[in-house]
């Protein structure tokens, strides 16, 4: 669970990639299962891909966060990397834009546009490593939550609702300043307070899966839990964890913004929050810098706005019943 | 025992299982992490030798005895804040007012305009003002508060171009203005105005979303047939039938959300240097204040796994199917 909680929105039953048989391409006399299989998972992949283009908003998010990506790749080339450094900036301090500096300067003379663009580094790279080593987490913590029966069964689903209670900024706070300040920790902190959404999601679904017939045929065919869980349960699961998995770089990524202006971020690595704390710290407010604090909050809107928006237009295709509701 | 009388004892004995766990958690936490403790409980300040020896001592007593030292006092009722040199309850006491009067303000206008908006879009589905509150709604939600208050602070606190700063741009009160009289009353209503838009907006998004998509969920259902078919007004339809139903998750959601609410409250107070719990966990990390920030952190936890409790409970009073 994030910051907010995830997305309204009942998940149904079915994944809704249930393939009708036509659509798979026979290629050769006896196709091997597993070539049948990755046929299928071809096959499925391109009706994802038809359906996602429809959705508009899906598509804008789409852009948007291509575009984003490309600029973070090209920082280096875009600004060399000294132009961070404090001691080599050469703009006035805190000056409003200019030809020179379009974004205007900060508190010791740095382009803020330049901060902005080594930011972008900082803030995917955190959004999309701490989500998912947090899906992971969730996933094997739901699945045998909502797989094993028994005492295990109990143990794990305790151990769940307990942390699905601990309020996650506060827990992801203390353990940041515990850990200390570095991109690294702040990832494995991101990553290990924020999987419990994703396990209760996991769960329910695995739930639902588990009292289907073909589980209780793999289960009398002498399938041990790990086979079932591995090879049924898994495959069934995988589609809503990926939509919501686009949704929860969203929520890390607004979370990583929350530390990094807390002053709790790697000082060395500046990302969007931390912007802010520069601009906060700094006084950029009471002077009225609002070049200093209107961008890379905008920035971060954009980019969680573009990851919400794919999550949303891939969680209607996983569970269609949302698209009634969207 | 009736199944209501069963349901409620059993929310409250899992409450207080979880309750047991957060402060087991809590003691763990700050003791089995990687990490100089002395190091963590000092840094950044001049300590004296002495006190660093006694805190050695403390430190490197055997964990069971620590661990029934602690148990004994959780709440730090006699332990020290290394920023204030004062007992950290008697600091929390001293803070936990304004946060409550500052979130409690917020939450309930976020949840009576949001519902509203969520109600309006739901039924106007695809519409204008749909497509237009869904588009802000989502934008609202992906705000990081604090900036949302950074922004609210430059243009109406300190002003900008020909726009005069209106609004005080931080604390909770001016000095030198009575505090127990009108005027002063007065003057806390004023200092709320930011920071009380800032987390309104920023919490109004989930109650929003959230009750478009239960109405919406409700409006298939064959019982808003039947009334519309009986001859009943559109708003008649809409107002006893629909939304008594619907509003449900959005009650419940009013107290499920304490936890976001609270990271809100940690960084708006902050911004707009208000004197609560928030403010305090802000000025205890950055310190760092251990102690203090143990203490706040339990306070949080308490917090929330009693507002789950009372959630819980609520939802089996408003709805009579989940007793059974």
């Amino acid at each position: 669970m994030g910051m907010r909680g995830p997305l309204p929105g009942p998940i149904a039953d079915d994944p809704g990639l249930a393939l009708a048989t036509d659509e798979i391409v026979m290629v050769g006399p006896a196709p091997s299962i597993r070539s049948m299989a990755r046929a299928r998972r071809r096959a499925i992949r391109r009706r994802v891909w038809q359906e996602f283009r429809r959705s508009r908003s899906g598509m804008v998010g789409m852009v948007a966060l291509i575009l984003f990506g490309a600029v973070a790749i090209l920082a280096p080339v875009l600004f060399p990397e000294d132009t961070l450094a404090v001691t080599k900036a050469t703009g006035g301090l805190m000056s409003p834009p200019s030809p020179g500096y379009p974004l205007g300067t900060d508190e010791s003379g740095r382009s803020i546009l330049a901060l902005i663009v080594w930011g972008a580094r900082a803030s995917l790279v955190v959004g999309l490593t701490a989500t998912m080593m947090s899906m992971v987490i969730g996933t094997v913590v739901g699945v045998m939550a909502g797989h094993f029966t028994g005492w295990a069964g109990v143990v794990l689903n305790r151990f769940l609702d307990w942390f699905l209670v601990i309020p996650f900024i506060p827990l992801a706070i203390v353990l940041a300043t515990v850990l200390g300040a570095s991109l690294l920790n702040i990832i494995i902190v991101i990553g290990v307070t924020s999987w419990p959404g994703t396990a209760r999601l996991v769960r329910a679904q695995t739930l639902s899966v588990s009292a289907r017939p073909y589980l209780e045929r793999a289960r009398a065919l002498g399938g041990g839990d790990l086979h079932q869980m591995t090879r049924h349960v898994l495959p069934n699961v995988m589609p809503i964890v990926l939509a919501n998995t686009t949704l929860m770089v969203a929520l890390a990524i607004l979370s990583e913004t929350t530390l990094s202006f807390l002053g709790l971020g790697d000082p060395l690595r500046p990302s969007w929050g931390a912007i802010l704390d520069g601009a906060f710290t700094n006084g950029a407010m009471t002077v009225g810098a609002w070049w200093y604090v209107l961008p890379p909050g905008l920035c971060v809107v954009a980019v969680v706005l573009a990851f919400t928006l794919i999550g949303r237009a891939l969680e209607a295709i996983v569970d269609p019943r949302q698209q009634e509701v969207r | 025992m009736g199944p209501g009388t069963r349901y409620a004892l059993r929310s409250i004995a899992s409450g207080l299982g979880t309750l047991l766990f957060v402060v087991v958690f809590n003691f763990f936490l700050f003791r089995l992490l990687p990490g100089d403790p002395i190091g963590l409980y000092t840094r950044g300040r001049n300590v004296p030798p002495e006190q660093i020896a006694a805190l050695r001592a403390e430190l490197y007593k055997p964990i069971a005895e620590q661990f029934l030292t602690y148990l004994a006092n959780p709440l730090a009722t006699t332990i020290n804040s290394a920023r204030y040199n004062r007992p950290v309850w008697e600091l929390i006491c001293e803070r936990i007012g304004a946060t409550l009067l500052l979130v409690g303000t917020a939450t309930v206008l976020a949840a009576v305009i949001g519902t509203w908006i969520g109600i309006r879009a739901a039924w106007k589905r695809g519409q204008r003002f749909d497509k237009v509150s869904t588009a802000v709604t989502l934008t609202l939600y992906a705000m990081p508060e604090f900036w949302l208050g950074m922004l609210l602070l430059i243009t109406f606190g300190v002003g900008i171009g020909v726009l005069p700063g209106m609004f005080p741009i931080g604390g909770i009160r001016t000095p030198g203005v009575d505090a127990s009289s009108l005027a002063g009353w007065l003057d806390i209503v004023w200092h709320m105005v930011l920071p009380v838009t800032t987390l309104m907006f920023t919490y109004l998004a989930e109650y929003a979303l959230v009750m478009r998509a239960s109405l919406i969920d409700e409006m298939g259902q064959d019982y808003l047939t039947v009334a519309r078919a009986k001859g009943l007004l559109d708003r008649t339809v809409r107002r006893r039938h629909a939304v008594p139903n619907a509003i449900l998750p959005t009650i419940t959601l009013i107290f499920l959300n304490l936890g976001f609410v609270v990271s809100g409250a940690i960084t708006v107070e902050t911004v707009f240097s208000w004197p609560g719990l928030g403010l305090l966990s802000y000025e205890a990390l950055r310190g760092p204040d251990i102690a203090l920030l143990q203490a706040i952190f339990l306070l949080f936890s308490f917090g929330v796994i009693v507002a789950n409790i009372i959630a819980d409970l609520l939802y089996a009073v408003l709805d009579p199917r989940v007793r059974s």
